[in-house]
């Protein structure tokens, strides 16, 4: 260092200042404030005309939000993103286990199940399923190739609205699943099943002991975006004329021409539940991040708790800043 | 954990690994006749390369077998095959005189089921180059996870035992730690308490310290030679020379796939047969070494 400074100082060498007294100022970011105002002016004047324009009709929008029939339907979406979910799931995670198996036929089934449900559009799925009793008239439970049949049914009497909407989005989503799962568990170091096999551990524990937990992290955020785009893929099934919230919103506004109001009715319920998921999926993802993170983040509930403990306790005269 | 409080404690962990600590024994009190490895005309290739060119080596009860040699001359694979991770292409495998992965039927050698694999891997340990171990599981649940799911001990009886091992090697108040919480010589050890949970007779050590800092190498190594005291069968590969001087019995060394020659540290190290050890050595020993 000292063959960089210059001949002056390097002669004299003036005594350093004492600067322990001086106090520190930040850098000043004026263009930070210049945008800050300008987005804090932009939220405030859509907010403002929210509330002033008075074609939104909240007064509306209130009065339906909680209506009977509007609580029906959205039960009945909660329940057909529930089943599908769950079962989409579920497949999803034995076709993902098949693809990844030795076996070549499992594989190929697996592949092809994921290729004509990814090809095809869910509503023609929703309609061919529907429509199945013009395909197949009955369906019936037997021994195949002979006569024998313990068990047989008009296919439109087994598939109702329900069961082709179930069937419909649940056979959608775990095509789109398993794809997820597989990928959560290809991510996964392949010396964590060696080991476990050099310790002696079964197959069926080292998939769901030493794999899965640790997949869980690469699969938790894409589930989840596939849950929350099932709770308002379900709106589709409006086409079987099925009363979920979609579709009670619409009847209901054929009637009264509210058709906004009752749409935003519909999109408050459905931001509410993505609300909800959004913490869930905070919440486990957070579970599942034990030992993947040196020390975990707070949650926002711990870090509010600790800057009132801190900030409100304290003076608060000091810029947090 | 704070950061600090992981370094201070593995530098007294290191410490506390040499001959003079006092600690619960490493395996129980056994008999030597446990242990016997015998290799034989042992053959494996990977697609078109031949990797394992006849391997036949016999570890006693209670031996210490040291691998070395250049990389890619079979080392690794040699070792994965003990505990069939790697199935062999020819030759066979025993311990204590049972076959490794396979079943007499007839004339023929029948492979054997998933189950009864995992069973004999029970009796042999290994410890891998990068630890491998389970990052969602805390210290003492990375031990005791083989000892309750494979072999059905309680639960508690398996926290116990697995305390005891932590606290063997060193690292008994890191028992709920995380891997990524522990430096790489902590976490290392802790495979090796995990390898020894299932009271193996034969323990495997593939590169263990490869992965380490030097200044981390030591702590490994301590632990391994008190290890090698203890009547368990251990066959380690490493480019640790003057570990493999200390603590063989047996030194063997391979190239190209094949056993060139094996003896004791003093016959492999200071009087080769083989022109080919020779100058593997000379490479790879500092003269200032040499005894």
């Amino acid at each position: 260092m000292s063959a960089l400074a210059s001949p002056a100082t390097a002669d004299t060498a003036p005594p350093t200042p004492d600067y322990s007294e001086y106090k520190l100022v930040a850098a000043r970011r004026p263009w930070r404030w210049v945008g800050t105002v300008l987005v804090a002016a932009g939220v405030a004047a859509i907010a403002w005309s929210l509330v002033t324009n008075p074609r939104w009709e909240w007064g509306v929008v209130a009065e339906w939000f909680t209506a009977q029939s509007v609580v029906n339907g959205l039960i009945e979406t909660l329940k057909l993103t529930a089943i599908s979910g769950v079962l989409g799931f579920v497949l999803g995670f034995i076709l993902a286990l098949m693809r990844l198996s030795a076996s070549p036929l499992l594989v190929s089934v697996s592949w092809t199940f994921s290729w004509i449900f990814r090809s095809t559009p869910l509503l023609v799925q929703l309609l061919l399923w529907y429509n199945l009793g013009y395909l197949y008239e009955k369906v019936s439970v037997g021994i195949p190739f002979t006569d024998v049949r313990f068990f047989e049914a008009q296919t439109t009497t087994l598939i109702s609205q329900f069961a082709a909407a179930v069937l419909g989005l649940t056979l959608n989503q775990a095509a789109y699943s398993a794809e997820i799962i597989r990928g959560g568990i290809l991510s996964v170091d392949q010396g964590q099943l060696e080991a476990a096999s050099a310790l002696g551990i079964p197959a069926w524990k080292r998939s769901t002991r030493i794999v899965l937990p640790q997949a869980m992290r690469a699969i938790l955020p894409n589930a989840f975006n596939e849950i929350i785009g099932l709770v308002k893929g379900t709106s589709i099934v409006y086409v079987l004329a099925y009363s979920e919230l979609f579709y009670t919103v619409q009847v209901i506004y054929n009637r009264t021409q509210q058709v906004l109001p009752l749409l935003l009715v519909a999109t408050l319920w459905y931001v509410v539940i993505t609300s909800v998921l959004s913490v869930f999926q905070y919440y486990i993802e957070r579970h599942f991040s034990k030992g993947a993170l040196r020390n975990l983040p707070l949650t926002p509930l711990q870090k509010a708790r600790k800057f009132f403990a801190t900030h409100v306790a304290a003076s608060p005269t000091k810029d947090a800043r | 954990m704070s950061i600090t409080a992981a370094r201070k404690e593995s530098t007294t962990a290191a410490a506390s690994a040499g001959a003079g600590h006092v600690a619960p024994p490493l395996v129980g009190s056994r008999t030597a006749s446990r242990g016997q490895v015998d290799i034989t005309n042992v053959r494996k290739s990977f697609g078109a390369t031949e990797v394992l060119k006849g391997v036949s080596l016999s570890v006693p009860p209670g031996g210490v077998a040291v691998i070395v040699g250049p990389s890619g001359s079979g080392k690794s694979t040699l070792l994965r095959t003990i505990n069939h991770l790697e199935k062999v292409d020819g030759g066979y495998i025993t311990i204590d005189g049972d076959l490794v992965g396979y079943e007499v039927r007839g004339n023929k050698l029948h492979e054997l089921r998933e189950k009864d694999i995992l069973k004999q891997r029970t009796n042999i340990g290994m410890v891998f180059q990068n630890f491998n171990l389970f990052p969602h599981l805390t210290a003492l649940e990375n031990v005791i996870e083989a000892p309750i799911v494979a072999q059905g001990r309680s639960k508690a009886e398996a926290r116990k035992r697995g305390l005891e091992l932590l606290d063997r090697v060193g690292l008994k108040d890191r028992a709920q730690a995380y891997p990524r919480q522990l430096s790489g010589g902590q976490q290392q050890r802790v495979a090796i308490a995990r390898a020894l949970a299932l009271n193996p007779k034969i323990l495997l050590f593939d590169e263990p310290t490869s992965a380490l800092d030097p200044e981390l190498v030591n702590e490994v190594l301590d632990v391994i030679r008190e290890l090698a005291k203890s009547g368990t069968t251990l066959i380690v590969v490493t480019h640790e020379m003057g570990f493999a001087r200390d603590v063989a019995d047996t030194v063997v060394f391979m190239d190209d796939g094949l056993v060139v020659e094996s003896g004791t540290p003093q016959e492999i190290f200071t009087n080769p047969r083989e022109e080919r050890t020779r100058s593997f050595f000379s490479k790879v020993i500092e003269p200032a070494f040499n005894i």
